[in-house]
């Protein structure tokens, strides 16, 4: 068994391409579940927002890639607009409800056939990525990071501008969580009659957590169209939101860095169980199972480690005790 | 001793504006801060609350009692804009409030606390403090971003809410989770906290509900001390003893009607309260009249079902009473 191989590709999935993704969607998530309460069931729709809106500008009516991203983050808001008008005023489920069909539908819209002209139906779009990489300071070659682990050019590129979203995201939050603007969020994730009776609109401070988690989930759509360099909607089925939830969950919600380290972690232990079951089956060291049969077993090992963690570290990695423990009384 | 005494003279001044006062429901007060109008809220086909008149006198600390039922929190939700009455209007300070969301409700002055308290459980004692605060410059999201915009006022704030919370003897606890606190701690807090927003008319929704008798004392004088302080009170209570201690007004609710006001050591004599709270003349003592025609009556019945037995025969009496027995 190649232990190097193993390890290096299970670092390289810790910090690459799919950790930045998830991290980001996950950090949009933590505003609305983590911070404020709200049940957003739809973070697919706002990543597929992004990344569509620079493909569709770029490739389809071939407008300038920065257009793109500025349409990405005002459609986002949109977006946020059109769930929380009719939900926010409602209890929290209707929320639940509303954000799953509703990324449902933004999948289907982009897929429809009706409109493959613009979107480019099932097969999604291609070739806008081009004026990014055009942006790219990193001469060819490969770059390793250490001794063990590397990457080319365009992903050294796409990681350096993910990992400086993601710190500015967190830096952001940060701020926002330090200052009484996001004592009111926790405060209306707590109880927002309570909120509401000491004389703060707890409608128009919901409104702007969902805006600003959605702002932040398109930025992840931004980094998941450019890496691939296409899109395709079946990638932003709700499948993503739930894993974006396991990030959450993982890295312990409402924590500034938890969607951070628990996307790292997530993806470093997928690749980690799949590469190390993969090298295992190879070379004869497992017999019971096929190369095949890797893909739906290392999901299975990692539900379980879920499971596990829940039961034994129900607040996540950086999660408090105390406030579990809130819970039980 | 002069503490005490300006307690007296405010509570003998404001008992003095009822001294006289007529104790029919909707009766006029001298300086009312808040006037009530045929509110009416229905749930489907039950009325739950249909006041035609009130006013609470400035000042003052106001008791709203009455059975289970009787309306009392849903007329709360209602003036505190948490319910949308379904008529009817009402004025705080001279300015109508129906239709005004809860929020600016409470920015307005008039703050309430709820039944089930609602102590923001993964807050820290200071931070639910804190959040009372009204017009917080960090609470805009582009100014959060820079805390030289508002770390003045938050140290302002964070001044206030340490004076309070050492008024109501939880500054020990300014550190842990409300959610750690007990029932009757998270009543003070929730009622430190309403104070946070610097009210004109606090209105209590049962405050010593599930309060143990050793806190009911401090509770008790913390609301004197409101209305010592120039607020207006106005409470909802089961708990008569408090109602008699503290209250200066008394106004009575049953089946979502105000049925009765007036001061608290007379109300409970009140007929219209009894019958509301142990239903009409259950007690009544009977006159001799009365004693006399019931007499009458129940000899009658007996006279009756006699003359059937006798007409019918016993055997056969005997088988109708049999046959239920049977079947």
């Amino acid at each position: 068994m190649d232990w190097t191989l193993i390890f290096s590709r299970a670092v390289e999935s810790g910090i690459g391409t799919e950790a930045v993704i998830y991290a980001l969607a996950a950090i949009g998530l933590n505003v609305h579940f983590g911070y404020t309460g709200l049940l957003n069931f739809g973070q697919a729709a706002f990543l597929a927002v992004g990344a569509y809106a620079i493909a569709v500008t770029v490739s389809t009516f071939g407008l300038p890639f920065f257009l793109g991203v500025g349409i990405g983050l005002l459609l986002a808001v949109v977006l946020a607009l059109l769930l929380g008008i009719p939900t926010l005023r409602l209890r929290a489920d209707y929320l639940a409800i509303v954000t799953i069909a509703a990324a449902e539908i933004v999948r289907l819209v982009v897929r429809s056939v009706a409109l493959e002209e613009t979107f480019g139906g099932t097969d999604g779009i291609q070739a806008f990525s081009d004026s990014f990489y055009g942006l790219n300071p990193y001469p060819a070659g490969q770059y390793n990071l250490g001794s063990i682990i590397g990457f080319d050019e365009r992903t050294m590129w796409v990681l350096t501008v993910g990992w400086v979203l993601v710190a500015a995201s967190c830096f952001v939050i940060y701020l926002l969580m330090k200052s009484p603007w996001g004592r009111v969020l926790k405060a209306i994730r707590e109880d927002e009659d309570a909120v509401r009776s000491l004389g703060k609109n707890v409608f128009s401070y919901k409104m702007q957590s969902l805006v600003l988690g959605g702002v932040i989930g398109s930025l992840a759509g931004f980094i998941f169209a450019l890496s691939r360099s296409a899109v395709q909607p079946d990638l932003f089925s709700t499948e993503l939101t739930f894993y974006a939830y396991t990030v959450l969950i993982l890295g312990g919600a409402a924590r500034i860095l938890g969607p951070v380290v628990g996307s790292a972690i997530f993806w470093a232990l997928l690749v980690l169980i799949s590469t190390g079951l993969e090298e295992a089956v190879n070379s004869g060291v497992i017999t019971f199972i096929t190369v095949n049969q890797v893909g739906p077993i290392r999901f299975m090992l990692v539900g379980l480690g879920l499971i596990l963690l829940l039961i034994f570290r129900p607040q996540g990695i950086f999660g408090d005790k105390r406030e579990i423990a809130l819970d039980a009384r | 001793m002069h503490a005490d005494e300006a307690v007296a003279n405010r509570k003998d001044g404001a008992q003095a504006v009822f001294a006289g006062l007529a104790t029919e429901p909707g009766v006029a007060k001298p300086d009312p801060i808040l006037v009530v109008d045929n509110v009416v809220r229905r749930f489907g086909g039950l009325t739950a609350v249909d006041v035609a008149h009130v006013e609470i006198q400035r000042g003052s600390i106001t008791a709203l009692i009455g059975p289970n039922g009787a309306g009392k929190t849903t007329f709360f939700n209602q003036l505190t804009g948490f319910d949308n009455a379904d008529s009817g209007e009402w004025t705080f300070n001279g300015r109508r409030m129906n239709g005004v969301s809860a929020h600016k409700v409470a920015r307005l002055g008039m703050v309430r606390t709820f039944q089930l308290t609602k102590a923001l459980s993964k807050l820290t004692v200071l931070e639910n403090m804190r959040l009372g605060a009204q017009n917080q410059l960090g609470e805009s999201f582009l100014r959060a971003l820079i805390p030289s915009l508002w770390r003045k006022q938050e140290d302002e704030i964070t001044e206030r809410a340490e004076e309070l919370l050492q008024r109501f003897k939880l500054d020990a606890k300014r550190g842990d989770f409300a959610g750690s606190l007990s029932g009757g701690q998270r009543k003070l807090l929730e009622m430190a906290r309403a104070l946070m927003v610097k009210p004109e008319l606090v209105m209590l929704d049962e405050p010593m509900a599930g309060v143990n008798p050793a806190l009911t004392q401090s509770l008790l004088g913390h609301v004197k001390d409101l209305r010592q302080q120039g607020m207006t009170v106005l409470f909802v209570e089961h708990d008569m003893d408090m109602v008699r201690d503290i209250s200066d007004w008394v106004i009575v609710m049953a089946q979502g009607k105000v049925i009765a006001e007036g001061p608290p050591d007379t109300i409970m004599s009140d007929d219209r309260v009894i019958d509301a709270y142990l239903g009409a003349h259950h007690d009544a003592p009977l006159s001799a009249e009365e004693e006399e025609r019931q007499l009458a009556e129940a000899e009658a019945a007996l006279v009756a079902e006699a003359g059937l037995a006798s007409g019918a025969g016993p055997n056969e009496t005997v088988t109708t009473r049999k046959e239920p027995v049977d079947e």
